[in-house]
């Protein structure tokens, strides 16, 4: 008197077509390629003066490192640096995929240095804790170039790329200034939506900021830190609505958190502020057309790829070919402009995905 | 009758002896399980497996990656990542077997290192001896494991939820003193000598490795290592065995406490920077390092030398992946995996081998 109702036959023909849905399920529903999607975020259309520099020349091998790209503008600084390199035939490039944790960056760098490769792009994940290593690359021989989060030493790297945090702090407290004017704001209440606050570079957007509207005698009335990710903004962002009934100004640092930030906007029902953003996501300019932010403030994510640049040139003994001087400069700080509904056609190309 | 002695009292008759001697070796013959299943559940066919399967990781290191791989330099490189993580692995080892686990080394070392790299301490140690910094990372990782342990121990928390609540204090009072800054060390000596090496060897290597050492001498020479496993084994029995098990259950945690401030300082000598932000999920690295180790999740067994072997597999797996520029996401994937196989097969070993 047998209990069992499924034969053998039949409970391993049931396994082998959970088996095949498993795998179907696998196969189809994991794949992230879109349809063409045509430019990429990074690729910049408008190529710059093209000189001899850009000519074959020895193959060098550069080393890329950058942190986990968990957010938007990370995931667009790693495919920029890739699609850089792509484009020159002597560079072998090498990635160390993305990583938050210092000592295994660290292993990274060292594995490079191990490799003896001619040269080493580097965005830390904390720029004060690679910069025993970057340096102990630099006294190997290898030059290093430093994009975005800088060291805490100036012989850790050969070159420093990076963008302008004070000036971006800056050009978002001046136009908030102008916005205060336009509309006859009397006693406007500021908040500011900040990135993670352990960075200086968060430090520096803060005090540019700061300072801005000090010229302007305001000061900044709330303010939250988040993470650059879109839960952390959202977070912070709900907490800031709950500080404050009614916000005049809101500058949020990171258009990718922005996403987070904008839907506890929308969640709370408040648009009352005029909204600034930073960093300059395809979001944030579809949100500009469509009239809900009201400016973002650049931050360009191509400036590993012009780190790449930057590496092969110094590898190859080569000079910046638009200047005098024969050498490469050891630091570039990248502009940071305002966008705005009325210019907003000059930089959506230059626009990435979060 | 009443003039007996407690010795004579207590001793069991010689047949009773007998008896119980010749039931044992029956119990022994009876148990002639598949020599290799039996191997394997012998301390030394454990660790075994180990070795076995880091040999096959090397073999696929020097496959795809030939003298890279291969090179001394890299083997300091594997070393080195593998230090921090293994100190926090053999503290992590005691409290496992004695039955606890503890989620919160992570935020233990980040609040170490915070502690030990503010202003002041810098400025004092500047005055001092760097030292200072050293002694501070460890008074604050003890005293960390102390409010673990008395709240477990003393005042009958579950492990889990005792060290998940300090997990969240431990890192909000690092990221408050730190201001959510990063620290920079100033001390240049303290730099200098951990980011030195002897004869060749890194200093943060030499330490992992007299840890290792003082470990397995601790746990399999030492009363303190019996008292362990007794206690992880059955701690009613070795409480009746006159072992105070609450203290020695504290102990254990300032133990790990200890170990914490230890790769505490080896962080920030390998960053140069005390960080709230260091430490970040080593609570998971260590406990699968040491769970593969062979070490019984259970307690009552365990094994430095697995827990050594288990943070050397996971470290030269990372290593290979960076050589072969893979995924760090495939990586983690490729953990999870290793740590079922691990256990998978642990149970069955120790399956066959409690079976009565």
């Amino acid at each position: 008197m047998s209990l069992r109702t499924t034969s053998p036959l039949r409970r391993s023909v049931a396994g082998a077509g959970a088996l095949l849905a498993a795998a179907a399920l696998l196969v189809g529903c994991t794949s992230n390629d879109p349809e063409d999607s045509g430019d990429d975020g990074g690729s910049n259309s408008a190529e710059n003066a093209g000189s001899s520099n850009d000519d074959t020349g020895d193959t060098v091998t550069i080393g890329f490192s950058g942190p986990e790209a968990d957010h938007g503008w990370l995931a667009a600084i790693n495919s920029a640096a890739e699609e850089e390199a792509a484009k020159y035939d002597d560079i072998d490039f090498k990635q160390a995929e993305g990583t938050n944790d210092a000592s295994l960056q660290i292993s990274q760098i060292e594995t490079f240095i191990n490799d003896k490769v001619d040269a080493i792009v580097l965005l830390p994940t904390d720029g004060a804790a690679l910069t025993d290593v970057a340096r102990k690359a630099m006294d190997a021989g290898i030059p290093v170039i430093n994009v975005d989060r800088e060291f805490s030493s100036p012989f850790a790297a050969r070159s420093t790329i990076l963008g302008d945090n004070y000036g971006m702090g800056v050009s978002a407290g001046t136009y908030a200034c102008e916005l205060i004017a336009e509309n006859d704001i009397a006693d406007p209440v500021i908040a500011e939506i900040a990135g993670i606050d352990a960075l200086p570079l968060t430090q520096d957007r803060s005090q540019g900021f700061a300072d801005a509207l000090k010229s302007c005698d305001q000061e900044v009335d709330n303010r939250v830190a988040a993470e650059f990710t879109v839960e952390s903004g959202e977070a912070q962002a709900s907490n800031l609505l709950q500080a404050a009934p009614k916000i005049d100004i809101i500058w949020n640092h990171d258009d990718d958190q922005g996403v987070g930030v904008k839907a506890a906007f929308d969640n709370a029902n408040r648009d009352e502020f005029a909204f600034i953003g930073g960093a300059g996501s395809c979001n944030a300019m579809q949100w500009i057309k469509d009239g809900e932010m009201e400016a973002t403030v650049l931050y360009p994510p191509t400036q590993a790829a012009d780190g790449i640049r930057l590496a092969r040139l110094i590898a190859q003994d080569k000079g910046m070919s638009d200047l005098v001087q024969v050498e490469v400069p050891k630091r570039i700080v990248l502009n940071a402009p305002v966008v705005t509904e009325d210019n907003l056609e000059e930089y959506e190309p230059l626009c990435f995905e979060s | 009758m009443s003039e007996r002695t407690p010795a004579q009292a207590a001793a069991p008759p010689q047949d009773e002896r007998g008896r119980v001697e010749r039931a044992a070796v029956s119990a022994g013959e009876r148990s002639a399980e598949s020599p290799l299943i039996r191997f394997l559940s012998n301390p030394a066919g454990r660790n075994l497996g180990l070795v076995i399967a880091l040999a096959i990781l090397v073999v696929i290191g020097i496959a795809t990656a030939g003298d890279r791989f291969a090179s001394v330099d890299n083997m300091l490189t594997i070393l080195r990542l593998a230090s921090i993580i293994g100190v926090v692995s053999i503290g992590m080892t005691f409290v496992i077997t004695g039955g606890g686990i503890d989620l919160s080394v992570g935020a233990i070392a980040a609040l170490a290192s915070v502690w030990s790299t503010t202003l002041a301490t810098q400025t004092m140690a500047e005055d001092t001896h760097w030292g200072l910094m050293v002694l501070t990372a460890l008074a604050v990782g003890a005293g960390c494991g102390l409010v673990n342990g008395v709240l477990i121990a003393y005042g009958r928390i579950a492990p889990f939820i005792a060290t998940l609540a300090m997990l969240a204090a431990a890192r909000g009072l690092a990221e408050i003193i730190a201001e959510k800054k990063t620290q920079i060390v100033t001390v240049d000596e303290f730099v200098d000598v951990f980011g030195g090496d002897v004869l060749g060897v890194p200093v943060l290597v030499i330490i992992f490795a007299l840890a290792a050492a003082g470990g397995w001498v601790l746990l399999n020479r030492t009363t303190f290592g019996r008292r362990t496993l007794a206690v992880g084994g059955n701690p009613e029995a070795a409480r009746l065995a006159g072992i105070d098990v609450r203290r020695h259950t504290a102990l254990l945690y300032i133990l790990l406490g200890l170990a914490c401030g230890v790769a505490a300082v080896m962080i920030v000598a390998r960053t140069t920077t005390g960080s709230s932000t260091h430490g970040n999920l080593w609570e998971l690295d260590a406990i699968a390092a040491v769970v593969i180790g062979g070490t019984l999740l259970s307690g009552g067994r365990g094994t430095i030398v697995g827990s050594v072997l288990g943070v050397l597999i996971f470290t030269t797996l990372t290593n290979v992946f960076t050589l072969n520029n893979l995924d760090t996401s495939t990586q983690a994937v490729a953990k999870g995996v290793i740590i079922i196989a691990a256990v998978l097969l642990q149970q069955r070993v120790s399956a066959r081998q409690g079976a009565p």
